[in-house]
């Protein structure tokens, strides 16, 4: 299978502190990827070099065929990278329909002028970006909310929402920076039947940051375990669950032995 | 009908200040003035709600471009008027109208070259750049000879009446709406509440701004042409840092990316300087107290928050 992301020796340096040092890993198209550790690992630091939040100060990412470490978030979105966003950011004074319409301002075709003059073009692209939104809305149970405050939602549909706009982008990859986070165990296994669908509806490759063990042993294909900024496991989650060094890294040396 | 709305408007907007005009010489000189103050503001008020509100880049450089266009206009009349003194009305009001477009043309590139680099900033330090660049243009104009210096630059001819000022208003209020209520100009928006997410959405943020700062200077400057055609004599200090906090408070009052609002505040606050001119000294204390009391009661400004939103479903 053709890989889609790559991470080459990537790395990333604050000051004196290593947050994330030689990290290597491929996905395949399609793939669903989980990438774990203990708080401060450097999981979101990831997220953030791959989505050019950061620049790497070493090694390369490569996606779809072509190096994006270095380039703009907004350049890596436009080539198919979405994301959301571990304390959610929506865009709170707007609307659930104007959040996801917002998203999808990648694909207009047409600019200022045309909002200006308002002509047949403008409105036939306003008519097909309101249908998209509205029906990617529809698909996610969201249509009822759509000119409600995207802030007057639940905490669940909040993150629903964010999945939402991020998929609005039209991405080939989405990143998902803990979305169980917060929620109870009947929506995190929502949430599981949630990204299940997502993959098989819109064919997306999904890289996920998870704390709970539940929810990435539960659907990731493959996984990545990170501990201050290295990698020190990757396999299924068969073999992470056993890994020794995986078990040191979360409950301690004492623990591994006894 | 519904989808020929905002061509509508824009129509019935520029008729009524047709009607304003020619209704004018019922009213007396104050009144005019008075009306015409107005328009100034609104023009004003609403290009610097793009900036301020809409896209939430706190501008405090608003009367630096508002100078920008004033002096390019009034160069470019002073300069072009004898010409046109023989030609008649039709070309007087030609070049008027060219005029105030140049003025507004050389603004807007004031706005880029600032914009450029200093967008990247935030907060606090964007707001003390503009307010820089607002102090350079002025005291650049105060030490250019050429532009009549400290003295100022007389002579200009009084050409603004109701309908220039007002139909200004009416397009730059029909640019900003039809702007912010389309799919691009939600991007404004989503600059305002959220950088970081807007980025990751791909939109590029940087030119977000820049082209809400370079649209914002170019009404600046056209009000700034209309401003100096209306008084005649223009000079460095009536474009000082205290005029473009004046603009920022009818923003502000008006309530931060809601256009009515701000449109409203900026009528207001001209009619409550007329009001209050006997009172002189008082004034300031008047306004202050009135910002106070506003942002007790009404932090989001007097209509914030109660825009209408396009309905999803059509």
């Amino acid at each position: 299978m053709k890989s889609l992301l790559e991470l080459a020796g990537v790395g990333i340096q604050f000051g004196g502190l290593k947050a994330v040092d030689a990290l290597d890993f491929t996905m395949p198209e399609g793939g669903l990827l989980g990438l774990i550790g203990p708080n401060g690992a450097g999981k979101t630091t990831v997220f953030n070099m791959i989505t050019g939040v950061y620049r790497p100060t070493s090694g390369r990412i490569v996606f779809n065929g072509g190096t994006i470490s270095g380039i703009g978030p907004s350049r890596i979105t436009r080539l198919g990278v979405a994301r959301t966003f571990q304390n959610i950011r929506l865009f709170e004074s707007l609307s659930v329909f104007d959040n996801v319409r917002t998203a999808m301002i990648t694909s207009l075709r047409h600019g200022i002028s045309h909002a200006l003059t308002r002509g047949p073009a403008f409105r036939a692209e306003e008519d097909r970006i309101r249908a998209g939104a509205m029906e990617l809305l529809g698909i996610f149970d969201l249509a009822e909310a759509a000119d409600r405050d995207a802030v007057s939602l639940s905490y669940g549909d909040r993150r629903r929402l964010e999945i939402v706009r991020a998929l609005a982008t039209g991405p080939r990859l989405l990143l998902l920076d803990e979305p169980a986070a917060g929620m109870n165990p009947t929506e995190k296994t929502r949430l599981m039947e949630l990204i299940a669908f997502i993959r098989s509806k819109f064919s997306i490759t999904v890289l996920l940051v998870e704390h709970d063990m539940k929810v990435v042993m539960g659907i990731c294909e493959k996984i990545v375990v990170l501990n201050y900024g290295r990698k020190i496991a990757e396999g299924t989650p068969g073999e992470i669950r056993t890994s020794p060094l995986v078990i040191e890294a979360y409950l301690g040396k004492e623990s591994a032995h006894a | 009908m519904k989808r020929y709305l905002p061509h509508t408007l824009l129509a019935a907007g520029l008729a009524g200040a047709a009607i304003l005009h020619f209704v004018s010489p019922q009213l007396d000189d104050y009144a005019v003035n008075i009306l015409v103050l107005a328009g100034i503001n609104v023009i004003l008020a609403a290009s610097l709600n793009l900036v301020n509100g809409h896209t939430g880049q706190f501008s405090l450089g608003h009367a630096g471009f508002m100078a920008a266009g004033a002096y390019a206009s009034s160069i470019a009349t002073l300069a072009l008027a004898p010409l046109v003194a023989q030609a008649g009305q039709p070309a007087q009001h030609a070049l008027f109208l060219a005029a105030l477009l140049f003025g507004g043309l050389f603004a807007s590139l004031c706005g880029l070259l600032v914009g450029i680099p200093s967008l990247r900033l935030r907060g606090d330090y964007l707001a003390i750049v503009t307010l820089g660049f607002g102090e350079i243009i002025r005291v650049v104009i105060q030490n250019t000879n050429a532009l009549g210096g400290a003295r100022g630059l007389e002579g200009i001819p009084a050409w603004t009446n109701l309908f220039w000022t007002w139909g200004t208003a009416v397009v730059c209020i029909y640019t900003i709406a039809c702007l912010v209520n389309s799919t691009y100009g939600r991007g404004f928006i989503a600059v305002r509440d959220d950088e970081i997410a807007a980025e990751s959405m791909g939109i590029n943020t940087t030119k977000y701004k820049v082209i809400a700062f370079v649209i914002g200077a170019f009404f600046a400057g056209m009000a700034g042409g209309l401003y100096a055609h209306l008084i005649t004599f223009i000079a460095p200090e009536g474009f000082n840092f205290l005029k473009s906090v004046d603009v920022v408070v009818m923003v502000i009052l008006g309530g931060m990316g809601s256009t009515p609002g701000v449109v409203a505040a900026a009528i207001l606050l001209t009619l409550l300087n007329e009001l209050l001119r006997d009172f002189e000294q008082y004034r300031m204390i008047v306004f202050a107290l009135l910002l106070i009391l506003l942002m007790i009661l009404r932090p989001q400004g007097l209509l914030g928050n109660f825009h209408k939103r396009p309905k999803a479903k059509p």
